[in-house]
């Protein structure tokens, strides 16, 4: 029983990894989704077609794919170029993969809530002398991010599980922890049953509270 | 002060409007009747283009109407919905404010001035703070037309502003375009309100198909209509 204990606990100071690069993630993820989804309503067919493969392109190879091109592909390409790189920290190219993967989810969730949008706000709008881009920040946009936040969370959760791939490239989060400690005391079931009891820590909380807030939601919308 | 001149207007292979030539002069009232699917909501959507005219012209003060002056030519031209399409995020304040602010550049201070105005004369000073879900269908259309009057527009757009109220709605919502008419505001109305248009009009088209089937005073295009479609739209819909 102290071994679990001992591997939850090693599992633990991961926490501070895995969070920081979840949420680092994700804010990078909503701002560059929302632009993405911008892109694929667009009027204009170059920009819908360039959101269209990066989105195809990041939801169609598995992250830990992108993780290694991006922590060990990117710099030796650069070096057989002579240019001198290395990444400070792995935590760096880890916080981009996650923040570009995540963009091209959270893009088809923005793009999902403003088609959600009724289409007479749009028409009200425009009927009032609004530019689209204006009705779009103004009007369209606020609605959305309310129609989609619960979606927002959940990517939020999928992100903080998602990030255990990251120990592949040697980010120290809590999936390496546990691997480390494993390595080291060959305690394999608990090491790895404490990893699994952090993420639930952090995942369970997270799905009960956004579960509350879009319950409270439906509320509001049915009063 | 709107002409509209041989619009088309087609959605793929169906031909929706075929050929419309109108003007409506200063302060004049003009309803559009006519049968579901005859094109009137289609029409009138094509002169703030939220519908794109296929083929014709549409001048406003003798000003062609395009793509590159349309957000120019909507702040003149105000427009009410069917389903009202007030912004359910904003009060009703804010819904009356936000396009003047925003689009016109108006002071806060001034624009809530005028929209506080603009409730009292629809009847609804009191409801400001409020947001739309907490108002009845009667009373967001009346927001709905403070929002668009907030803009000073030279032309009222109406497409069948009172089809999705209660009946017992249907009365205040007419007696505040009553009034507006009485002050010399210039409206295109689509409607099936044949009491209204009898009284507020200037002059009414009967459209069915894709076009203007007859036309004049209320007193001649309903009471005394002479083409066999007009005759028979208007004792279905006054027989009830």
């Amino acid at each position: 029983m102290a071994m679990y204990w001992k591997g939850f606990l090693i599992a633990c100071q991961g926490i501070p990894a895995t969070v920081a690069v979840s949420l680092i993630a994700v804010i990078i993820g909503a701002i560059i989704g929302l632009f993405l989804a911008l892109l694929r309503l667009a009027n204009n067919t170059v920009l819908r077609t360039i959101a269209k493969i990066y989105i195809d392109v990041v939801r169609g190879t598995p992250m830990v794919v992108q993780a290694f091109i991006f922590a060990y592909g990117i710099p030796q390409l650069l070096q057989a170029n002579n240019v001198e790189f290395r990444w400070d920290n792995l935590v760096i190219p880890a916080v981009i993969v996650c923040g570009l993967n995540s963009a091209a989810y959270m893009a088809e969730i923005v793009r999902s809530g403003i088609q959600a949008v009724d289409k007479g706000q749009m028409e009200a709008a425009r009927s009032l002398g609004m530019s689209k881009s204006m009705a779009m920040r103004l009007i369209i946009i606020p609605q959305a991010v309310k129609v989609i936040l619960p979606a927002v969370g959940n990517e939020f959760v999928t992100l903080i599980k998602e990030t255990s791939v990251l120990s592949f490239v040697g980010v120290v989060e809590v999936m390496r922890r546990g691997a480390l400690w494993n390595a080291a005391t060959f305690e394999t079931f608990p090491a790895y049953i404490g990893v699994a009891l952090v993420y639930m820590l952090l995942t369970i909380p997270l799905s009960k509270i956004i579960g509350h807030v879009e319950g409270k939601m439906r509320h509001e919308e049915a009063a | 002060m709107i002409e509209i001149k041989d619009l088309h207007k087609s959605f793929g292979s169906h031909k929706v409007l075929k050929g419309i030539n109108e003007t409506v002069d200063e302060s004049e009232v003009l309803c559009i009747i006519g049968p579901s699917g005859s094109g009137k909501s289609t029409m009138l959507r094509c002169i703030n283009h939220l519908e794109e005219p296929t083929s014709g012209e549409i001048y406003i003060d003798g000003e062609l109407i395009t793509d590159k002056n349309i957000n120019e030519v909507r702040k003149r031209m105000g427009m009410v919905f069917q389903s009202f399409n007030l912004f359910p995020h904003k009060t009703v304040l804010e819904n009356i404010t936000i396009a003047p602010m925003n689009v016109k550049g108006v002071s806060q201070e001034e624009a809530e001035k005028k929209a506080m105005e603009l409730l009292a004369r629809v009847g609804l000073e009191d409801k400001a703070s409020e947001y739309p879900k907490s108002l009845s269908g009667g009373q967001q259309q009346r927001v709905a037309i403070a929002r668009a009057l907030a803009m000073d527009p030279e032309v009222m757009l109406f497409d069948e502003p009172t089809s999705a109220l209660d009946p017992e709605m249907v009365g205040e919502v007419l007696s505040v375009m009553k009034d507006l008419a009485k002050e010399g505001l210039a409206m295109i109305v689509v409607t099936h309100e044949m009491g209204f248009a009898k009284e507020v009009a200037d002059k009414v088209i009967f459209m069915d198909d894709g076009v203007i089937v007859e036309e004049g005073t209320p007193e001649q295009v309903i009471d005394d209509p002479q083409q066999p479609r007009t005759k028979d739209f208007l004792s279905k819909v006054l027989s009830v």
